[in-house]
């Protein structure tokens, strides 16, 4: 009993810390419909100015409170600067897209805190107060612990007098329900997002600095805390505080728990969780059924390429095919992966953009896919890449049933919740998929060792496979899939099956990335569960969304203009994540409709149609 | 029979051909190095001072084999599909003579694998993975730190001597984490059959949920920990094992925590008496050891790390094993670097033919507070290969020989 009700204190105490953090996302979303991946990085600039505040402070409460205080104020200002400067800009671009803004911002503020505050780990020293404990049943609780446990149910108080006993609060609550309401009773829509944005980020800085006596301030905060974060926040409903707070103490409850008896089970517990409440509550425990924005862009028409267009496309071409002739070995390895990253966007890019089914987990096929590859050795190549295909496909198509139940960030997060899974499977099989040290030694037959022949097979291979899903988007079926997104009602009247479409394109999707991953083992010669990472999912999500998610070849050139920078700044400079992030930023800003998006506006302003 | 690639191959060769000659003595042996500078910079930095310093000393003594060393230095940022690419750049396009570095396993293990299907020499400086030189080891690919194996073998002699019989332990959940455990394991109970694990901890990589982990592991009520978590890990595990006295009254043995990386930081908070591997700088008065934290210092105005001695004695095993090569042929180098000895700021140490580990070692001894600052007490230097298994262990170990 005892054992039950100290774990209880400490997965209740961990649960206000996950709140703290989740408390300012689900603020920021609920209004300004932006996912801030910079969240994390707020707390982690949170941790580290709160450490060098509280450390020129007397160690006693009374200077702790009000360094913390301090702190949570100097990153609202931080947040406010960031949507006055840049997030201001991008509201009006597609869905998601705000999402590659902030992620800019995430790769500039790493690069930027180890610059200010060193590499190594800064733990701030503890004063007695902050060390002590006071005897529970028979144990040891730490009094900051169980202090913590407090400052949950606090916050949450005093953001529930602020939401409604204030105008403000009132006008945040409206925002939230109907923003375009909201505006046209002449609500100054600017001052709401830019505060709401501050208080977001203020609650991401409070959390990061109260994190401080437990943890020290280090540089992986910031992916740590944007993906806990995220799981609370979809798990009890975007928007809803209330939920948020239910959400986090299930989950810090469970982790408790977990840790107990099941330590294993600590990689994927979360995930899990939020993968069962997403499809017993498509809506999370207490979130609502979106709202379907008014403003929402009217998708454009899929237009055919204009010949200029097909003339320079077939000069591309042309120059791929030749490739192995004119180039060194090594530009050539790299355009292998850029093929291999184009099919693997145009996956995505169907389920995405048509399909209008956005995914953080899309790494999930390209693994199953890659794994695949690694787990039949000796089955020739022509019989394995179709089987990475079938078997990402198949995958696919059992759990896509889950997922096109649901819509926008939940069902991006359900994928997400999958491909962690697929990943945790990965990395704890260690007996068959060789753990985090992956398999080694996947050769190539003999007629595919030679760079240039297994260059033509990959240009093949992707560029045909591309060309497959450019083309079926141009079929019946592709424009039957465009009008369950557009509108699944009037589709579902004149009898489209809408939600049989959009299983139809999430397995498209998901067989195509598999391919694609199959591809790549080959390529690699190893296969490795990284490649099932967040980041990876990440990298898929940033070649879609700078190409354009509204055209066609938005995939195409996003995936190019993407591998070609990374590779090119990572041999470039060791400052290259400052540098990529800025010029993810920049072109944000630019060119809020993707490159692609961009040079098609502008194409149709030179030459009228 | 002509075709293109035989065709581009003679011209490229006749053009070529002068330079090759010239190339013998006035261009500088190239050394791709790949490092995650950006994913893991506390440990990558020092090292990156580490190898500059010993480059550039060598070079000052004019190089070796007439020739001067250049390092070309790359970020994998974290993963191995970079780093499989990146060695692709280095041999194809800057036409390195071998490639080095690695600091995460899976990384490490990548370039062994490139090193193999590529016919590359491969030096891995920090990667612990007993993979890389034992079962996926090959004949291209060498490795400078004490394996995973190695430490928890260091570790084993002072913990079979504690009185402790229940023991827990604690380790990320990767194959670095999991594989110490299991020599630990193995190796104590070799020594001690009367002892018995209890509990395992899991906790993700850089994920600790530490009051969890803490509060279950004392509910084992252990004699002794053995901890492998490190850096940030390490840092909120002490801290919640202070606050809630997991480690009153205990033994705790603990890997790589003696390292001024993962030392440093646990303050004035770094619980007394752990028994450690690590590196303690300032204390160590051998001349070598002096002579390079002295310059280290006057340099970088910091203090060495772990790092750093790794970076300065990869440098150090490489010009080793080139001049007991005489050149810089990967098949030549293949098999001249075995057997070739070095000396680092630490000790001395050779390549292994049987297996290409090196006998670099490391330091054992006793966690303390000077003035409030950690330190590393009653330590001794233990030699790598005092604790390695013997050959016919190590053939078995190695399919690849």
């Amino acid at each position: 009993m005892d054992v039950v009700l100290l774990q209880l204190l400490t997965g209740l105490s961990g649960a206000s810390s996950l709140f703290l953090v989740a408390a300012g996302l689900t603020v920021i979303f609920g209004v300004t419909r932006v996912v801030n991946f910079s969240h994390g990085s707020l707390c982690m600039l949170g941790a580290y100015i709160g450490w060098t505040i509280l450390t020129h402070l007397p160690r006693d409460p009374a200077w702790f409170v009000a360094g913390v205080l301090l702190t949570a104020a100097a990153t609202g200002l931080i947040g406010m600067a960031l949507e006055m400067t840049l997030l201001r800009r991008v509201y009006r671009a597609p869905e998601l897209f705000q999402l590659l803004a902030t992620f800019g911002v995430v790769l500039m503020v790493q690069d930027i805190t180890q610059w200010i505050w060193g590499a190594e780990d800064l733990p701030l020293p503890r004063g007695r107060w902050l060390r002590g404990g006071v005897e529970i049943l028979g144990g040891r609780f730490p009094i900051y612990d169980l202090a913590l446990i407090g400052v949950g149910p606090l916050v949450l108080g005093l953001l529930w007098l602020l939401f409604t006993r204030t105008r403000w609060g009132t006008l945040v609550r409206a925002a939230t329900f109907d923003r375009e309401m909201v505006s046209a009773l002449g609500v100054d829509q600017r001052m709401l997002f830019t505060s709401v944005f501050a208080l977001g980020a203020a609650l991401a800085g409070l959390g990061g600095a109260l994190g401080l006596p437990q943890a020290s301030a280090n540089l992986n905060i910031d992916l740590t805390v944007i993906t806990d974060a995220f799981v609370v926040v979809v798990v009890g409903g975007l928007g809803s505080l209330v939920g948020a707070f239910l959400a986090s103490i299930l989950i810090g409850v469970l982790q408790a728990f977990g840790v107990l008896l099941l330590p294993q089970a600590t990689l994927v517990l979360a995930f899990l969780v939020m993968a069962v409440v997403l499809v017993l509550r498509p809506n999370g425990l207490l979130g609502k059924a979106q709202a379907t924005a008014r403003s929402a862009s009217i998708a454009c028409l899929v237009r055919p390429a204009p010949t200029a267009l097909k003339l320079f496309a077939m000069a591309a071409l042309l120059v791929a095919i030749t490739a192995p002739f004119w180039t060194e070995p090594f530009l050539l390895s790299v355009l292998t992966e850029a093929l291999i990253s184009i099919l693997f966007a145009a996956s995505l890019h169907v389920m995405m953009g048509p399909g209008g089914m956005p995914s953080f987990g899309h790494a999930a096929w390209f693994g199953i896919g890659a794994y695949t590859v690694g787990l039949l050795v000796g089955a020739p190549l022509p019989l394995a890449l179709p089987l990475a295909l079938l078997v990402a496909g198949l995958i696919a198509a059992a759990f896509g049933l889950f997922v096109v139940r649901l819509s926008g960030v939940y069902l991006a997060m359900l994928t997400l919740a999958f491909a962690q899974i697929v990943w945790a499977i990965a990395f704890q099989g260690v007996s068959f998929t060789g753990g985090d040290n992956g398999l080694l030694g996947i050769r190539r037959p003999g007629w595919a060792l030679d760079a240039g022949n297994f260059y033509w097979l990959t240009l093949g291979v992707c560029l045909g496979g591309t060309l497959l899903l450019r083309r079926i988007l141009y079929a019946p079926l592709g424009y039957a899939i465009r009008a369950a997104r557009d509108s699944a009602v009037r589709a579902e009247a004149i009898g489209l099956p809408t939600n049989r479409l959009r299983l139809a394109a999430f397995t498209l999707a998901g067989a195509a990335a598999g391919l694609s991953g199959g591809l790549f083992s080959y390529a690699k010669g190893s296969v490795f569960p990284t490649y099932i990472s967040i980041g990876h999912s990440v990298d898929a999500l940033l070649m879609v969304l700078l190409g354009g998610v509204d055209s066609i070849s938005g995939p195409i050139v996003g995936a190019l203009a993407y591998t070609g920078l990374y590779d090119m700044l990572l041999r470039a400079t060791s400052l290259w994540r400052l540098v990529l992030g800025a010029t993810i930023v920049v072109l944000v800003v630019a060119f809020p409709e993707g490159i692609a998006g961009a040079s098609q506006r502008l194409w149709h302003r030179v030459r009228p149609t | 029979m002509l075709n293109r690639r035989t065709l581009l191959a003679a011209s490229a060769a006749s053009l070529a051909a002068p330079k090759i000659l010239r190339a013998q003595s006035s261009t500088p042996i190239r050394i791709g190095e790949i490092n995650s500078y950006t994913a893991a910079p506390a440990f990558t930095l020092p090292y990156r001072s580490g190898w500059e310093m010993a480059v550039d000393e060598v070079n000052a003594k004019g190089g070796v084999l007439g020739r001067k060393i250049e390092i070309i230095s790359r970020d994998d940022a974290g993963t191995p599909q970079n780093a499989i690419r990146l060695a692709g750049e280095l041999v194809g396009d800057q036409k390195v003579d071998m490639l080095a570095g690695g600091y995460l396993s899976n990384v490490g293990l990548a370039l062994t694998d490139y090193a193999l299907q590529n016919k590359r020499l491969f030096i891995a400086g920090e990667p612990l993975s007993d993979a890389l030189v034992w079962s996926n080891g090959n004949r291209y690919t060498y490795r400078l730190r004490p394996s995973t194996y190695m430490q928890a073998a260091m570790l084993v002699e002072d913990a079979a001597k504690l009185p402790a019989k229940r023991w827990v332990t604690v380790a990320p959940n990767y194959e670095y984490g999991q594989s110490a455990v299991k020599w630990f394991k193995l190796l104590l109970k070799a020594k001690r059959p009367d002892v018995e694990f209890v509990t395992d901890q899991l906790p993700p990589l850089g994920k600790i949920d530490a009051a969890a982990t803490v509060q279950a592991l004392a509910e084992a009520k252990p004699d002794a920990i053995f901890n492998v978590t490190f850096g940030g890990d390490l840092t909120n595990f002490v801290r919640q094992g202070n606050t809630r006295g997991l480690f009153e009254n205990r033994a705790v043995v603990s890997v790589l925590t003696g390292e001024p990386e993962y030392l440093d930081p646990l303050g004035e908070e770094t619980p007394e008496g752990w028994i450690v591997t690590g590196y303690p700088w300032a204390a160590v008065q051998t001349p070598a050891n002096k002579s390079f934290t002295d310059a280290y210092q006057a340099r970088f105005k910091t203090a060495p790390r772990m790092g750093s001695v790794v970076g300065y004695a990869l440098v150090q095993s490489i010009v080793a094993g080139l001049t007991a090569t005489g050149g810089t042929e990967t098949e030549k180098m293949a098999d001249g670097f075995g057997g070739a000895t070095f000396e680092t700021p630490i000790g001395r140490a050779s390549w292994r033919k049987i297996d290409h580990q090196s006998t670099l070692g490391a330091f054992v001894g006793k966690t303390a507070l000077k003035d409030n600052k950690p330190v590393m007490v009653d330590w001794r230097y233990v030699d790598g290969a005092s604790v390695l298994p013997d050959d016919a262990e190590v053939r078995k170990l190695r399919p690849a020989t």
